[in-house]
């Protein structure tokens, strides 16, 4: 039988296999074991294979966050990325899964797990990996929005906090059988859980930092500070889209469950009317069709449809994806203008509105024929769903910013979080690093 | 007239311009160079090995001026420049035969101001 497993060609070495088991088998009960051993090792694959695709959504953030800012930083920005993922892997290991999924303490947390302690069961190893990815998905939000001038060692100070704790704590509420997940709170795939977490922080992390020199002009208009490689970028956006499948799609956590379907039809198609939301909107209000937008509207899609995704339509799917795409573009300028918040890269827009729209929207558009069975207020369902809704993101948006804030004023008077004015003239990368990311190529001061 | 050129450190740049503009000079050319003066060099690190770079960043900027702006100039440039530090760069100042402005065909004066 093990023969028949490292077969290359997977459906008819499985079919091979039903068929011998099924021959083989004495009684029925002993074949419909065997079935539903292969059906859960095909659950197993899947979720696993999610977890490698979410994985690859750092190569995405790390390309992204680098393609918009400027080349002087652009060492620092990976080494960000780089060093979140392999800084907060190990603590979420450590103290983060067991508060997010160990035995629940009054809603609040897990009391057990820690070290992966007790845990021998082969299916909740992998579901730990899984688990892994989101975490450091939530983390490598951050980067993005504190980039070009902070200093590294607060950043890596910050990292392990939100990794170990900030994280894990929301996810306990919502998917390790918290106080909000007992109200019927529902978030499929993280717009609450993952990114609004990433994006409460990268805006709480802004505001500590204060704006980029050469930002804001004395009258205080905003000034533009072009990204140096917007190709870059843009590979950056489609390893993300990519990564999204695994991230929607895996969060089925069982390939047995058909509406994996529904869920990767509602992905994409949310992305790409995400993707033109925001292509037109800047078109219409900046008279050229802006590509940074665009690529921050594929995001912006995705992350409003992570949370609706398994219980949605398509033509919800459609809906919600381009009000996100032309939130994003006029929550952008309006973070940048109006409140005079610096963030490079859009991260706070990507992540916390577009977050907050997708978790409303379930609350909006669920329809019971799918996944969770629930009705939102256009289908019936009334005001239930959506007022647990917003109890949700209120009391992850007031949990993540409280505790975000302490973590930075710790980082500011033991640290020092921002980097001097001398360092973020030359750039982080000689400063920090003593490294360039383009050596032997000019890099022009045109500021 | 007088023929401006200073080399200053990249990243005092915006730090010049400033102080240019509040001296009412706004036209300016600017390259970046690299360069050596009395600064030498620095090390970077690459995968734990040192390599030395002799020829430094370094940006140089270009303003011509009539007679009576140069010594606003050259103290705007200075304001701006100056950390005290070996490596806040030079200013070299020389006489200015003839500027033609291309789109009137302005010489002197006019064509500079």
């Amino acid at each position: 039988m093990l023969k028949i497993f490292k077969q290359r060609n997977v459906p008819r070495g499985l079919l091979a296999l039903l068929f011998v088991t099924a021959g083989c088998a004495a009684d029925a009960v002993t074949a419909g074991e065997n079935i539903s051993d292969i059906a859960k090792s095909v659950d197993l694959v899947w979720m696993l294979l999610g977890g490698f695709l979410v994985f690859w959504m750092q190569a995405g953030f790390a390309l992204v966050e680098s393609g918009f800012t400027r080349a002087k930083n652009a060492v620092n920005i990976i080494a960000k990325n780089l060093m979140d993922f392999s800084l907060g892997c190990p603590v979420y290991f450590i103290v983060g899964y067991g508060l997010m999924f160990g035995a629940d303490k009054l809603g609040l947390w897990g009391t057990n797990s820690f070290l992966l302690n007790g845990v021998s069961d082969m299916w909740d190893i992998g579901f730990f990996f899984f688990q892994a990815m989101f975490a450091a998905t939530a983390a490598t939000i951050v980067s993005g929005a504190m980039a070009e001038r902070t200093q590294f060692k607060a950043y890596l100070f910050y990292t392990v906090f939100i990794s170990a704790f900030i994280y894990p704590v929301v996810g306990h509420w919502i998917w390790g059988g918290g106080w909000l997940a007992e109200k019927g709170f529902l978030d499929f795939a993280g717009s609450t859980v993952v990114h609004s977490v990433g994006g409460w922080a990268a805006l709480t992390g802004a505001i500590f930092l204060g704006p980029r020199i050469g930002k804001y002009s004395a009258d205080g208009r905003s000034k533009a500070i072009p990204g140096h490689n917007i190709p870059l970028a843009a590979l950056g956006v489609f390893i993300l889209w990519i990564g999204w499948f695994g991230f929607n799609g895996g969060s089925t956590i069982a390939a047995t469950n058909w509406n994996i379907s529904l869920v990767l039809v509602t992905t994409t198609l949310a992305a790409a009317a995400g993707t033109c939301g925001a292509l037109f909107y800047s078109w219409i209000r900046f008279g050229k069709p802006d590509i940074s937008m665009a690529l921050n509207g594929s995001l912006a899609g995705l992350v409003s449809i992570t949370a609706p995704t398994y219980d949605v339509s398509a033509v919800s799917s459609l809906i919600i994806g381009l009000i996100g795409g032309v939130l994003v573009v006029a929550s952008v300028e309006f973070i940048d203008k109006v409140l005079h918040i610096d963030d490079p890269v859009g991260a706070v827009s990507v992540h916390a509105v577009c977050g907050v729209w997708g978790t409303i929207a379930l609350g909006l558009f669920a329809e019971s024929q799918y996944g969770n069975g629930v009705s939102g207020l256009f289908f019936g369902g009334g005001l239930t769903q959506l007022l647990v809704q917003l109890e949700g993101i209120v009391a992850v948006a007031v949990w993540t910013i409280a505790t975000s804030a302490a973590v930075f004023t710790v980082a500011k008077y033991a640290i020092g979080l921002r980097a001097s004015r001398e360092e973020e003239l030359k750039g982080l990368d000689l400063t920090e690093h003593g490294q360039e990311a383009y050596a032997g190529f000019e890099i022009y001061s045109n500021e | 007239m007088k023929m401006i050129v200073a080399i200053i450190q990249p990243e005092k740049l915006p730090d010049v311009k400033q102080a240019l503009f509040d001296a009412d000079v706004h036209k300016m050319t600017v390259s970046n160079v690299i360069g050596a003066g009395q600064q030498k060099g620095y090390t970077e690190a690459y995968r734990g090995v040192i390599s030395e770079i002799n020829l430094l960043k370094k940006v140089r900027v270009e303003i011509a001026v009539n007679d009576n702006f140069a010594d606003k100039t050259i103290d705007a440039i200075i304001k701006g420049a100056r950390t005290g530090k070996i490596g806040d760069g030079k200013i070299f100042i020389s006489d200015l035969k003839e500027c033609i402005r291309i789109r009137t065909k302005e010489t002197g004066k006019n064509a500079i101001g």
